[in-house]
């Protein structure tokens, strides 16, 4: 029996993650000393700073690599940089929408419609709850990527859910309808956490440990009892699953995805994705290698059945949101043949998917928030008829973004599902990007469906307006269509440097 | 005794647990089958541990209390939130978002 023996932390692979977590506490003492008038200015400049600190780091440590960072807990790679300057980013795009709407309650606690509610509104109270939440949802999302243990993976899996949960319930108008979703998405989440963690247990009860490395070694001599090994993958793919909202675990983001406060479901939508796909693909790629015939024919069924689901139901939506909503569950069904891919192509190509997909998802529900009418946001697709001619220019940019979607060449969702399907044909699996490609067909009819009814429909609701955007939607919205269409029409030094960083390390 | 029995307790706690969310309707009950899933999965961890001879399970099952405590105290919250505005805590009744 050894000493107490010092754990040695490397606190400059840590420090993005150590920034964010002591902007989220400040935040969190802003909340408690700062008076109420001031907190939303404070805020307003705590979390954007805090944000760029630590993508700045992020940036210094592009070269660095290290599986040591906190004692064999958490591994600092390629992907993982790359991840982490992902989420930054699209955190500091969707920040600019969420400063800019007033979209949030005014007092949580306060029963929707009562008279407690109307003081606080009158006052102008605000939940500036949301900044600091947002940042420790921020955090548990960058560590998500980069664990390289049981229990950091599934400690990141929490600190990035419950305020998410907590922040889809924060919705200014529709309350009723925000606080069943945070209900349904909170049941549900931790319905699939449980599943996780009893994955969690069974892989730690086949192999003996919790390290991912001696996960995989004893995957890979198949030392163990394969009864283990098998239930352990099920279950905590089931969890993880359950978070990029693949069929059939994607019954909640319908639901959540109309009820949270718009700028929430960008942030949800594009961010939330990121680190759930990188810590799926770092499980499948590095720790459960050695057991690929037991996992890819389970996620190929997954992903077919999400990407026809996903497709086949946004169809027939009739919510703006809800329709981008299955929108974004097929997309997670295209995401899927990148891990199916099982090669360093289909890695490169779900990073930059994640990318590009990311930006237009912000920038369409950024886009969701500006039009109105006197009760709120419109999101029913009929009141959008003839909206091109009311405001050509947020139509267009509209339209720009369901091209992107459908993955329209000029636009990085092109660029994105063409590398994604040529990963997943180089290794083989022919099946799947068949039917990518027919559900990517029959996804832009309804992507081209909503077009169609913005600028060739006559307008029948006259009280629909475009809100103007103030400076930082302006800056919002057509910065998103600019990268979107950057990433289109000059890739190539964002894949080349996508393709230099990543490299797992075990 | 055989220590695998206690695999199967954790089991049967489990599949009670995950059962119990599908068809109870009341979201504090709900909410009680998902704590004893995370149970179920601690007594599994803590088995595994004696099995296996090292202390890395029973480590996870503190972090699985910390992490249900935490999410006690999120879904409580949203569940009293929902009960004052509807007088009701049955899911059956949280059915806006269908129609």
């Amino acid at each position: 029996m050894t000493g107490f023996v010092t754990p040695k932390l490397e606190y400059v692979a840590l420090l993005p993650m150590l920034i964010i977590f002591a902007g989220a506490i400040i935040g969190v003492l802003v909340e408690a000393f700062a008076k109420q008038s001031l907190r939303k200015f404070i805020h307003s400049l705590l979390t954007p700073t805090t944000l760029l600190l630590a993508l700045f780091q992020v940036f210094a440590n592009k070269d660095l690599v290290t599986t040591n960072a906190a004692i064999n807990s958490v591994v600092i790679d390629g992907p993982v940089i790359i991840a982490q300057g992902t989420i930054l980013i699209l955190t500091l795009i969707s920040l600019l929408f969420i400063l800019d709407v007033d979209s949030f309650a005014p007092e949580a606690s306060a029963l929707p419609g009562s008279e407690e509610e109307r003081k606080a509104l009158a006052i102008g109270k605000q939940q500036t709850e949301i900044f600091p939440l947002l940042l420790f949802s921020v955090a548990g999302m960058m560590l998500f990527p980069a664990a390289n243990d049981l229990i950091t993976l599934f400690i990141a899996l929490e600190v990035l859910s419950l305020p998410l949960y907590l922040m889809a319930g924060l919705s200014r108008r529709r309350r009723l309808f925000s606080q069943e979703s945070a209900m349904k998405y909170f049941l549900l989440g931790a319905y699939s956490s449980a599943f996780f963690i009893f994955g969690a247990a069974f892989l730690y009860g086949y192999s003996g440990s919790i390290q991912f490395s001696q996960i995989r070694s004893a995957v890979v001599g198949s030392s163990g009892n394969d009864v283990l090994l098998l239930i352990g993958i099920v279950f905590l793919s089931v969890g993880l699953l359950f978070k990029v909202g693949a069929v059939p675990f994607h019954a909640w983001t319908p639901d959540v995805y109309q009820g949270a406060p718009t700028p929430i479901t960008g942030f949800m939508a594009a961010v939330t994705k990121v680190a759930a796909f990188l810590a799926v693909l770092r499980i499948f790629y590095t720790v459960l290698d050695g057991a690929i015939w037991q996992w890819r024919p389970l996620l190929t069924a997954v992903a077919i059945l999400t990407m026809v689901v996903g497709s086949v139901v946004a169809l027939v939506q009739r919510d703006v949101k809800r329709m981008l909503a299955y929108s974004s569950i097929a997309h997670a069904g295209f995401l899927l043949t990148g891990v199916i891919a099982f090669n360093k192509a289909g890695l490169e190509s779900s990073l930059f998917y994640l990318l590009a997909y990311g930006i237009a998802t912000l920038g369409a529900f950024g886009i969701i928030t500006l039009i109105q009418d006197s009760q709120g946001e419109v999101t029913d697709l009929n009141r959008w008829a003839g909206l091109g001619k009311k405001s050509p220019a947020i139509a267009s940019a509209f339209a720009f973004f369901l091209l992107t979607f459908a993955g329209i060449p000029l636009t990085s969702g092109f660029i994105g599902k063409f590398s994604i399907f040529s990963a997943a044909y180089e290794s083989g699996n022919i099946a799947v990007v068949v039917v990518g490609v027919l559900t990517s067909a029959l996804a832009a009819f309804f992507y081209i469906r909503v077009i169609v009814l913005m600028f060739f429909t006559d307008a029948k609701d006259a009280t629909v307006t475009v809100t103007l955007p103030t400076l930082r939607s302006s800056i919002a919205v057509w910065g998103t269509a600019f990268l979107t269409l950057i990433l289109g029409v000059l890739p190539n030094s964002t894949l080349s440097f996508i393709e230099n960083l990543a490299i797992f390390t075990r | 005794m055989d220590i695998s029995y206690y695999l199967y307790l954790s089991a049967a706690l489990f599949v009670i647990g995950a059962v119990g969310v599908v068809i109870r309707r009341n979201a504090i009950v709900i909410f009680m089958c998902i704590e004893l899933m995370l149970n179920a999965s601690n007594l599994a961890f803590v088995t595994f541990a004696r099995i296996h001879g090292n202390l890395e399970g029973q480590m996870v099952a503190f972090f699985t209390m910390v992490v249900a405590a935490c999410e006690v105290v999120v879904g409580l919250a949203i569940i009293v939130m929902i009960y004052r505005s509807r007088r009701s805590a049955s899911v059956d009744d949280a059915s806006l978002l269908r129609r």
